[in-house]
């Protein structure tokens, strides 16, 4: 193995994907895997393959852990909600830290995001603020996902609740829905009890009737099978 | 015991002798059974005769074990070496045999564990770098990969069992944790014989719909070459999907199986071992990562296989791992049911023909899981404990745990872990079954209605149905949504509303089906009528 990374020392212009493909099980790539995490923080990048290979090298050699990196990895897994990165990364880190802080205040977060209960998630993280806002982009990825859930759930979503799941109110919400109607097709109106409502785009998700059939597609398996007898 | 099988044409090896076990012969004696099996195992490698070898390696070999050797040793490698030209690979094969038959019958001591590792270094090295010519049964390979990997599991559960290890067995976990059964040696060998073997390209030209002489042949190469390092490497994809599976990481462990289609026939499908483990480890996985539609997929396939062919297995010496395996997958497959109540994806009781009605997969399960289910649907968190410790894969930590405090037992750290998670993942999704079971009831419901009839507030209801919404759709590999929802709906300001369960009969399958009977019918009257 260790020639193989000799090789790669000549070859700088490998990206890091590259390297942790070439080498997964390879202990001598853990401090360029280390500099890669705080590299996708500062340019507000995710790689989640390079990040769990980090975590598997720290699980081999659990004397080398670095808890300020496994922070960064897990915010940055809390981020790519809807992925399952969180749930993912936290099967690598040993049982001992989970009940630690802040990993333990992580998995909360996680939680309350999995069961999307979005008031009681940024209620937790205005008390987190020191693990959080050093990872530029946190709150508009998880603003993300929540519109993301939104839009799988909700044809028409009352203002309150939209405001809820973003963490956003009054003008900063009037601003927010402004560029969304602008961009994302979002309308803006006033619902039955008068309060505001806004109309997601529609998706085959949030409106069954836009699903394809699949039975009406026949798979070129089963069509094969005919060959013989059309032959 | 007879002859156990007559060889037409084949008149070298005869596994039925009188002989009976005798303690009082000297340590270096070695038995004429021994002497003519080694010596007829040897020439039939040198003479590629790869039918005999199976024979040799499936049957004789096992006879011999448990006639001769229930409670003790095979002679050493270096006692037989006389019998077959003191052939360096083949004694590395005998011991591979004589370690794996040690793991299995015989208390292993720690020598023995690392005699094996070093003998397992040296095989592995001799067939990436060395010139080998063999033509072994896939079966063999498959149990080699198998058994390294069940090896490397047995010394880390042995090695995190502290509290009865001697001094002198803690000062060698200490002096040859970086050399013996490491988990970065474990790993990298499986990767390099992957690697080496460039099976990914054979497998990659597969995808793009060719068809290679490696899967047309089971493996096997008939152009005299060896088939020993090209199907180790494939081998040993399975094998690496499975050691991060036991580390805890799905991700990659299905990373790894996505090189294989496990709903086509392959090699994978000639070993039968092989053929559970591929699915047992990728099931697993994928229900661990939520994606509980293959996972359903996947485990009805292969039990629906193992039902149609346990009868030719009945005297296999792995019968016994397969109905637990078996039975481990009935219980993983009420887990995912109880996630995911999509039950049309399973073998249904009408399925086959009355009189093995009993045997499908769907009845199995009630009748096998069908109380654990109950139990599951009313939040009994002790069900769901006892199916996944049941049916879970024996979970390993890869490091030495900390020597200096031999009263801890870390045995169970690794399996508590993944437990913990998964009963969390259980807690998050638990309201879910209970708003199906409304919303299926219902075109349109008010969601304060539906609140009152589950018993919640409006907001928790709310929050509820962004779970089912959540953890019933994720992002796929190429980004798209995927939906895994057995009942689709839609909020639309205070009420929902659910889309008529969709009916999705298979025309097209019925058709083609009943095409092929008449096509098949015709052509029998055909022939009747040119007699």
């Amino acid at each position: 193995m260790v020639s193989e990374w000799e090789r790669e020392q000549e070859q700088p212009q490998l990206t890091m994907e590259q390297l942790v493909a070439l080498n997964p099980y390879n202990p001598d790539i853990l401090p360029d895997l280390e500099a890669y995490v705080q590299e996708q923080v500062a340019t507000e990048t995710y790689s989640f393959d390079s990040n769990l290979c980090l975590l598997r090298l720290y699980q081999f050699e659990p004397r080398n852990l670095n808890v300020n990196i496994v922070t960064k990895i897990l915010v940055k897994a809390l981020m790519a909600m809807p992925a399952p990165d969180f749930g993912l990364c936290m099967c690598l880190v040993p049982e001992r830290l989970h009940m630690l802080h802040p990993f333990f205040t992580l998995a909360t977060l996680s939680h309350y995001l999995e069961t999307a209960r979005f008031r009681e998630f940024w209620d937790e993280a205005a008390r987190n603020r020191d693990i959080l806002e050093v990872i530029p982009g946190f709150e508009s990825a998880i603003q993300s996902y929540g519109v993301h859930v939104l839009s799988l759930t909700y044809q028409k979503v009352p203002r309150a609740v939209l405001a809820e799941a973003l963490n956003l109110e009054g003008l900063s919400l009037d601003k927010y829905l402004e560029f969304h109607a602008a961009n994302s097709g979002w309308k803006l109106h006033k619902g039955h009890g008068g309060s505001q409502v806004v109309t997601l785009p529609s998706n085959e998700y949030n409106d069954p009737s836009q699903r394809k059939n699949a039975g009406d597609n026949i798979s070129l398996d089963v069509v094969s099978k005919l060959f013989p007898v059309l032959a | 015991m007879a002859a156990g099988y007559e060889r037409d044409g084949y008149g070298g090896y005869e596994d039925s002798y009188d002989e009976r076990p005798d303690d009082a012969h000297p340590p270096d004696y070695v038995p004429d059974y021994v002497k003519s099996f080694v010596g007829y195992l040897y020439r039939s490698i040198r003479e590629k005769n790869v039918y005999e070898v199976h024979q040799m390696y499936e049957s004789s070999f096992s006879k011999l074990s448990e006639r001769f050797f229930s409670k003790s040793h095979w002679p050493s490698a270096e006692l037989v070496a006389p019998y077959v030209d003191n052939d360096h690979v083949f004694c590395l094969l005998y011991k591979e045999m004589y370690y794996r038959h040690v793991y299995a019958k015989l208390n292993v001591t720690f020598q023995e564990r690392l005699e094996s590792w070093d003998n397992y270094c040296n095989l592995f090295t001799v067939i990436l770098h060395g010139n080998v010519n063999m033509q072994l049964p896939n079966q063999w390979l498959w149990d080699m990969v198998d058994e390294f990997i069940y090896q490397f599991q047995a010394f880390c559960q042995y090695r995190t069992k502290l509290k009865n290890k001697t001094e002198q067995e803690l000062s060698w976990l200490k002096q040859y944790d970086e050399q013996v059964w490491n988990v970065y040696g474990v790993a990298n060998f499986l990767q390099a014989l992957i690697d080496k073997s460039e099976i990914l390209q054979v497998l990659e030209e597969e995808k793009d719909g060719a068809v290679t002489a490696f899967s047309a042949n089971d493996g096997y190469d008939y152009e005299g070459g060896s088939n020993v390092l090209k199907v180790l490497g494939y081998f040993s994809i399975i094998g690496l999907a499975r050691v991060h599976c036991l580390l805890g990481d799905y991700h990659t462990a299905l990373k790894r199986l996505a090189h294989i289609d496990l709903t086509q026939h392959g090699v994978y499908s000639s070993v039968i071992g092989c053929h559970i483990t591929a699915a047992y480890y990728y099931g697993f996985s994928n229900m661990m990562m939520l994606r509980y539609i293959d996972a359903i997929k996947t485990f009805n396939q292969v039990l629906v296989y193992i039902s149609k062919t346990r009868q030719y297995h009945q005297k296999s010496s792995q019968f016994e791992w397969i109905l637990k395996k078996n039975e481990q997958m009935y219980a993983l497959l009420a887990i995912c049911l109880w996630f995911c109540p999509q039950w049309h994806l399973v073998e249904s009781e009408n399925a086959r023909s009355d009189s093995q009605r009993n045997e499908t997969v769907t009845h199995q399960l009630k009748e096998k899981r069908g109380e654990k289910l109950s139990k599951m649907h009313k939040n009994d968190e002790a069900a769901f404990d006892e199916c996944f410790s049941y049916a879970c894969p024996k979970f390993i930590s890869p490091s030495l745990p900390d020597l200096s405090d031999t009263s801890g037992n870390y045995s169970q750290e690794a399996y508590r872990l993944q437990l913990k998670l998964f009963l969390s993942e259980v807690r998050q999704q638990q309201l879910l079954n209970k708003i199906r079971n409304y919303v299926k009831l219902y075109t349109t419901i008010s969601i304060a209605k539906l609140a009152s009839l589950v018993e919640v507030d409006e907001a928790t209801l709310r929050m509820a149905l962004m779970t089912y919404k959540h953890k019933t759709h994720y992002i796929d590999d190429d980004g798209s949504v995927a939906s895994t929802a057995d009942v689709e709906f839609y909020i639309d300001e205070d009420v929902v509303h659910i889309a008529e369960p969709k009916v999705t009969k298979r025309f097209s399958e019925i058709f083609v089906r009943h095409i092929l009977k008449f096509d098949e019918l015709v052509g029998d009257l055909e022939r009747v009528a040119l007699e």
